[in-house]
């Protein structure tokens, strides 16, 4: 089938199955960022937005990105990489496994408030496993960050 | 000695902005994906013989290349334990064998050109199974009449105790003094089983590897692995092949916590590679890496603990029972560290101990290696015992630790006689006991709403790689322009052990870590590192990079000698170069590197490899703070303090993060974690909705700092941290859990549903 939708900017015309989910029609556009670490929705690798939103793309069909704007990290290199460094100074990034989904739902945590509290934070982000960081440093890198801003602004 | 300028220094990982911008880095990122896709049929049964197993119609599925049964694969034993040869592990696998000994065992292998084609395959092979009794639980296991090896090919390599025809595989008794005279005369015996059932390290990526025929007609595996240099061992045993052809090398990882201390997927798109000649991968799915893996022994650790009145803690006995499932992957070698790092904490008064066990097989999945190691395991058993001897005797239980502990100069009996040279425990429970508030926190706050608070304590020990045994190795080269080379074959796997080894050889050269380019882990290109397992790559091969370094220098004199024309002995490395001591003249780097490649016979690269005989324990204290909601049995971590003695912390953040994520995936053993299975031998938890594992609501506020000893044969002071942090928090939880409800947890995980239960059954 026929699938026409933006990705990370620019549009793309591919031909998929009815049952092919976005991850694996992501990651053979040369997505390689979106990273698969369950089948049961659980782990929040494989989060990317759609017209904005996070969304699970695991658990999403590829079809039903069609005529939408998808964005995978690839195309936030810089949105992402401004408050990244912090994590990176934090020694928070492990293995990086994790990293892609949750720095894209910070990518959408941040868009929408701009300012959160520690523990809008951790709510925010509750459905991003990480088995290396004990998520402590993860959350000590945005905070860095948001009193970056503040300091700077 | 001078002070130091990079180690100490929480110098970033050289790869984090590469992670966390999602570049592609990992396995699955890497290779073509053209490739062939492998997958793997496997067992509905816990025990069973194929008696007839037909693939006509699955070979037929368009884009199935191969599909291989029991009657393809070479029948030399083999284990997939990743340690070094001869391994403990007994020789008891085939890569598809006729029996089949747990749900998930590989029944068959498909290749095909995509995953739709494999997929439809799997449905097609007939198989038909002779079901067998299985024996499931372990204390039926030894000497019983189902025999999980029956075997006649079946190898044990190593005097560990094991004998097939017994279904053990390993067991063994030691001790120092007599145990039962003094246990007879103390005035009180705790005398209690402790349970910690098999937990996944759940990494976030799952096994994986790919495999290919390179131009020299040798298998090129690229790996998610720990171990690259066993994996080359353990596919040619596998495969029957020469070692010679194989060559392993890792990418980035993403996690292992020991699960990728065992071949568990490399060999069958080795298997399809080396019979097709095509390059294949295989992905382990979470359910495959849930339930075809190699989670921590489940073992049931029995303690006997003698004090005197005034908490005196003078003999333990611990005997442990422990089920390494279908195979024996690390199966004799877990075991030990369930007794050797748990009663050497309480040296201090210690008259006699014994320690005893037996492994044995049942049909389950097999185990393997996880963070800790079976430490975990003896160290809940033996701090709950104290933590139950303090409450029985009505002493503060950190005083009755401060009075036990192991300190600084003593000869541990129970840890092979070796000397504590470098031990601050007693400095990390004073510290933890102050920052964590004990004296206000442990007393039990009723909320008022339902709600109990508590607090609990426990400490921890582990080693710094394996004596005697672990190799690790560094070669440093001195390069164009003046930068360095440096090379190992430990695994960087997230832990950030390429940038730590960097920080020591940039303090050995002096100069700016940027100036250290890292390479790791390749079988052909590295030197020979045992791999990185058992806390060793800081402790050995640091200690091989700072000797490296070390070397290098000196030939760097011999060659700026040469070149401003006087001895070796008259010239001084000064980080940027090498100078005269007279004053008479001075090369920069580069200019000794560009000499280095015009006639020059001095090499400017060196390999250095270290081994050490001892293994210095790191030291930890933890302290939780949680409530117990008496309603519905629910427990939240509010608070966990720790304080950790891994000699010289050589990167102070890598060293904090590393023991948050220790902490709680402590956390979530202690509370969530556990397999279980059905009479069938069916795994419960194979998905991670069933296999819950802490999300960042689950873990309350943690708090890390470092009471530093110095490790005289470490590089620069340092021991190991990457184990021991998963050891307090199950002993932390239980006893907080029992100070809020009454009731000792002795199973893990302490699920809602134990702790109302225990509640209603004390009324
Ligand atoms: S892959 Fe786990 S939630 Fe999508
Ligand atoms: S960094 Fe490894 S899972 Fe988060």
């Amino acid at each position: 089938m026929e699938l026409k939708l933006t990705l990370n900017g620019r549009a793309v015309a591919a031909s998929v199955e009815a049952d092919t989910l976005l991850i694996d029609f992501l990651r053979a556009q040369g997505c390689l960022s979106v990273k698969r670490g369950c089948e049961t929705a659980n782990c929040g690798l494989c989060t990317v937005l759609m017209d904005g939103t996070p969304v699970l793309s695991c658990s999403v069909l590829a079809l039903r990105a069609a005529g939408h704007h998808i964005q995978t990290l690839e195309g936030l290199q810089e949105e992402a990489a401004d408050f990244a460094a912090f994590i990176a100074d934090q020694g928070a990034e492990q293995c990086g496994f994790c990293n892609p989904g949750f720095v894209m739902n910070t990518v959408a945590l941040l868009r929408e408030n701009p300012d959160p509290t520690d523990d809008e934070i951790r709510a925010y982000l509750a459905g991003n496993l990480c088995r290396c960081s004990g998520y402590e440093g993860q959350l000590r890198g945005i905070r860095a960050y948001l009193d970056h801003k503040k300091g700077r602004g | 000695m001078d002070k130091l300028k990079t180690v100490g220094q929480p110098v970033r990982k050289k790869d984090a902005m590469a992670l966390l911008l999602g570049k592609p880095v990992y396995m699955d990122d890497i290779v073509p994906q053209n490739c062939l896709v492998v997958k793997v049929l496997r067992s509905p049964h816990a025990h069973a013989l194929i008696e007839e197993i037909n693939t006509d119609v699955a070979q037929k599925v368009p884009g199935v290349v191969a599909v291989y049964t029991y009657k393809d694969v070479p029948q030399k034993r083999f284990t997939m334990a990743g340690q070094t040869y001869p391994e403990p592990s007994p020789y008891d696998r085939l890569i598809l064998d006729q029996r089949l000994r747990f749900v998930g065992d590989a029944v068959a292998i498909v290749a095909a050109e995509d995953e739709a084609a494999a997929d439809k395959a799997l449905k097609l092979i007939k198989v038909k199974y002779q079901v067998l009794e299985a024996v499931l639980d372990p204390h039926e296991a030894l000497d019983g009449p189902i025999l999980v090896h029956p075997e006649d090919n079946w190898r044990s390599l190593c005097p560990v105790g094991a004998d097939n025809k017994r279904n053990l595989c390993a067991s063994e008794v030691c001790s120092d003094g007599d145990v039962e005279d003094v246990l007879s005369h103390c005035d009180y015996v705790i005398d209690h089983i402790y349970h910690t059932p098999a937990c996944n390290q759940a990494m976030m990526e799952t096994f994986r590897t790919y495999t290919e025929m390179d131009p020299y007609g040798r298998l090129h595996v690229i790996s998610s692995t720990q171990i690259v240099f066993h994996v080359r061992r353990i596919l040619a045993n596998a495969l029957d092949i020469p070692k010679s052809k194989i060559h392993v090398e890792k990418p980035r990882i993403g996690g292992g916590f020991g699960a990728k201390q065992t071949v568990v997927a490399e060999i069958y798109p080795a298997f399809v590679t080396w019979k097709t000649g095509r390059a294949a991968k295989m992905i382990y799915t979470r359910e495959e890496s849930l339930i075809a893996s190699s989670p921590r022994h489940d073992m049931e650790v029995h303690v006997r603990l003698g004090a005197s009145k005034d908490g005196t803690i003078r003999a333990i006995d611990v005997y442990t029972l422990s089920n390494t499932g279908a195979y024996g992957e690390h199966g004799p070698t877990t075991v030990g560290l369930s007794g050797h790092k748990s009663i050497p904490l309480y040296t201090g008064n210690l008259e006699a101990f014994r320690f005893a066990y037996d492994v044995v097989y049942t049909n389950r999945q097999s185990a393997g290696a996880y963070r800790g190691y079976g430490a975990t395991q003896g160290i809940f058993a033996v701090e709950s015992a104290v933590n139950e001897l303090a409450d029985k005797l009505g002493l503060d239980p950190v005083a009755i630790r401060e009075k036990n502990m192991v300190r600084e100069g003593q000869v541990m009996p129970a840890y092979y006689n070796e000397k504590t040279n470098a031990c601050a425990l007693d400095r990390c429970m004073s510290r933890c006991a102050q920052l964590f508030g004990w004296k206000e926190k442990f007393p039990v706050r009723d909320m008022g709403n339902g709600k109990v608070r508590a607090a609990g304590v426990a400490m921890a020990m582990q080693g710094s790689g394996i004596s005697g045994v672990d190799v690790g190795s560094a070669t440093i080269k001195l390069s164009d322009e003046g930068f360095y080379n440096l090379s190992i074959g430990a695994a960087d796997m997230g832990t950030g052990c390429d940038t730590i080894l960097a920080q020591m050889a940039a303090e050995c050269l002096d100069c700016p870590v940027d100036n250290i380019a890292v390479f790791g882990a390749d079988s052909d290109a590295s030197p020979y590192d045992s791999g990185s397992y058992a806390s060793s790559t800081t402790y050995v091969t640091g200690k091989a990079v700072e000797r490296a370094c070390q070397q290098l220098k000196e030939n760097l004199c011999a060659i700026a000698a040469q070149m401003l024309e006087c001895k070796p002995e008259d010239v001084e490395f000064t980080g940027q170069g090498v100078r005269r001591l007279d004053g008479g003249g001075e090369v920069s780097l580069m200019d000794i590197a560009t000499k280095s490649m015009c006639g020059n016979e001095i090499p400017v690269q060196v390999t250095y490899t270290h081994s050490s005989p001892v293994s210095p324990p790191p030291f930890m204290v933890g302290m939780v703070e949680l409530e117990v909601d008496k309603e519905t049995g629910g427990v939240e971590v509010l608070n966990y303090v720790a304080v950790v003695d891994c000699g010289t912390p050589i990167n102070p953040n890598l060293a904090r993060v590393q023991t948050e994520g220790g902490i709680v995936q402590g956390i979530g053993m202690a509370l969530f974690e556990g397999i279980t299975y059905d009479e069938k031998g069916n795994l419960l938890e194979n998905s991670l909705m069933q296999y819950k594992i802490p999300t960042r609501l689950d873990m309350g506020h943690l708090r890390v700092e470092f009471e530093s000893s110095y490790e005289p044969t470490g590089p620069f002071g340092a021991k190991s941290i990457g184990e021991i942090v998963i050891n307090t928090p199950s002993p932390a939880i239980a006893h907080a859990i029992f100070r809020a409800t009454g009731v000792w947890h002795r199973e893990l995980p302490i699920t809602p549903e134990k702790v109302l239960m225990g509640m209603k059954a004390k009324g």
